[in-house]
């Protein structure tokens, strides 16, 4: 038994190579960009639109609403990113559903790749909005000692949402793995469901944990005014 | 090994270009459908306002019409009920006026009729009552109803007083400028008869001038004497007065009733 898809390899040459996780990340890919380009290929701006259309609609504006919820004023701004991050986690959990499909998820390397996109996107977001001083400037908050341990809640935080996806998804797959060596016949199917719940919780847990970083990056210049003007009138 | 570098680099890669194929094909067109559609309603919305307040507004306008219109329609009523009255009333005065007028042409048509009637009535009274008078007279007296009547006539006129009087008052002081007297009569009268009014009226009224004699067959069958515009006359026309009027009660029984 594989323990990650990384494991099957389809092809390889060198330092090259094509696996498990790079093929079914292209075929999610593939879908979701087909998918998303047929229903929006006849996008109806009237009141009167198609099902589909509403479907996509709701994903997107619940998103939406889910990032503003956690404290991003400007959705529309970081909806490519978080938006991309639940839809990918999510629709490839489930997809576990597909007879002979390997979650990318649950590859370390995935879980990892994504990882570090929010490990690299948050400093982004946060020097974006409130440039590069002011950013570097929160990590010596309040005070320059917690520097270092403020760097290692940054590394360690990226490390747990990378382990914490890929633990759930291993775990998911590798379960029903066992059972059915065990009770090939039903109790695997029980598995698949509960893996399928794991999975969504998973893709949302993932999602709105980076968006609390990035709204955590973001935020700090808004509030810094305040504690300076806190400080003035208490000495005053 | 549970990392593979590679995987990892080509899954950040993969990773990067779906999110740019997500904001392409997906975020953009279906957020932008979103924004377009919520500002169509937000413009349907609008106009729908607008609508609603032009509607109210024109409601408003049309309801103070309809409130004109009824006030117009009372006060032209009103004037019509009014008008209507007038005209009825003059109407009726009208028919009133013209029942009236009616009315006294009848009576008065009626009154001419009945005079008529009684002109009639007197006049073959007087013919026939001439007749038996003549024929009476003729049979017992043997003396005709002419020369009575001249006898009749001459006895009267030296009976006058007051008549007289005023007769000759209204005669001019002197004889020569006086007209031609003249003696109607119905009958031709004999010379002797001439004779004896000329000189009955010489006698009474000292009136020297000849006198005319003339026939008129209309005369009330009696004798007329005309001078100056004055008259004396003598006729049956007062005897039969009486029975005028008795027969005149007669044939209108109800004047007669309490």
């Amino acid at each position: 038994m594989d323990l990650s898809p990384d494991s099957i390899i389809y092809w390889k040459y060198g330092f090259f190579k094509i696996n498990a996780t790079i093929a079914m990340t292209w075929g999610l890919m593939f879908v979701l960009t087909i998918g998303s380009k047929l229903i929006v290929r006849n996008l109806s701006t009237e009141i009167n639109r198609s099902r589909w259309q509403n479907l996509l609609e709701i994903i997107v504006t619940k998103i939406e609403k889910q990032i503003e919820e956690i404290g991003l004023s400007d959705s529309k701004k970081y909806i490519g990113f978080l938006g991309t991050l639940f839809l990918f986690i999510a629709v490839s959990s489930i997809c576990i559903i597909i007879p002979g499909f390997e979650p990318p998820t649950g590859s370390l390397s995935t879980t990892v790749a994504l990882a570090l996109c929010v490990f690299v996107a948050v400093p982004l977001f946060g020097i974006e909005e409130q440039g590069v001083r002011v950013y570097l400037k929160s990590y010596t908050q309040p005070t320059v000692i917690m520097l270092p341990f403020n760097i290692i809640s940054e590394i360690s935080r990226t490390l747990a949402l990378a382990v914490r996806l890929f633990g759930n998804m291993m775990s998911g797959t590798m379960i029903v793995g066992i059972l059915l060596s065990i009770t090939p016949l039903f109790f695997p199917i029980l598995m698949t469901l509960l893996g399928l719940l794991t999975g969504m919780v998973q893709a949302y847990i993932f999602s709105v944990l980076a968006a609390v970083y990035i709204a955590a990056a973001t935020r700090v210049r808004k509030l810094e005014p305040i504690a300076k003007s806190n400080v003035k009138g208490a000495k005053s | 090994m549970l990392i593979d570098w590679f995987t990892i680099i080509a899954q950040l890669i993969n990773f990067l270009i779906l999110v740019w194929l997500l904001k392409r094909f997906l975020y953009k067109p279906i957020l932008h459908a979103i924004d377009e559609r919520e500002t169509q309603i937000a413009g349907k919305i609008s106009n729908a306002e607008t609508i609603e307040l032009n509607a109210k507004k024109e409601s408003d306008e049309l309801q103070a019409k309809i409130k004109e219109i009824d006030d117009q329609r009372a006060t032209l009523l009103a004037k019509a009920a009014t008008k209507a009255e007038t005209e009825r009333e003059r109407l009726l005065e009208e028919a009133k006026k013209e029942i009236a007028f009616f009315t006294e042409k009848r009576r008065k048509d009626f009154k001419r009729e009945e005079k008529d009637i009684n002109k009639r009535i007197i006049q073959q009274m007087q013919n026939e009552v001439f007749a038996i008078i003549r024929k009476v007279l003729l049979d017992l007296a043997g003396t005709k109803l002419e020369s009575q009547i001249v006898d009749a006539f001459i006895q009267r006129l030296s009976e006058l007083d007051e008549d007289k009087n005023n007769f000759i008052k209204s005669l001019p002081s002197s004889s020569n400028s006086l007209d031609q007297g003249i003696i109607r009569s119905t009958t031709q009268l004999t010379l002797k008869q001439r004779k004896a009014i000329e000189d009955a009226i010489s006698e009474n009224f000292n009136i020297k001038s000849e006198l005319q004699f003339e026939i008129v067959p209309d005369l009330f069958s009696g004798i007329e004497f005309i001078m100056n515009g004055q008259k004396l006359a003598w006729s049956i026309e007062d005897y039969l007065a009486s029975l005028e009027t008795k027969v005149h009660d007669f044939l209108n029984p109800e004047k007669l009733a309490p």
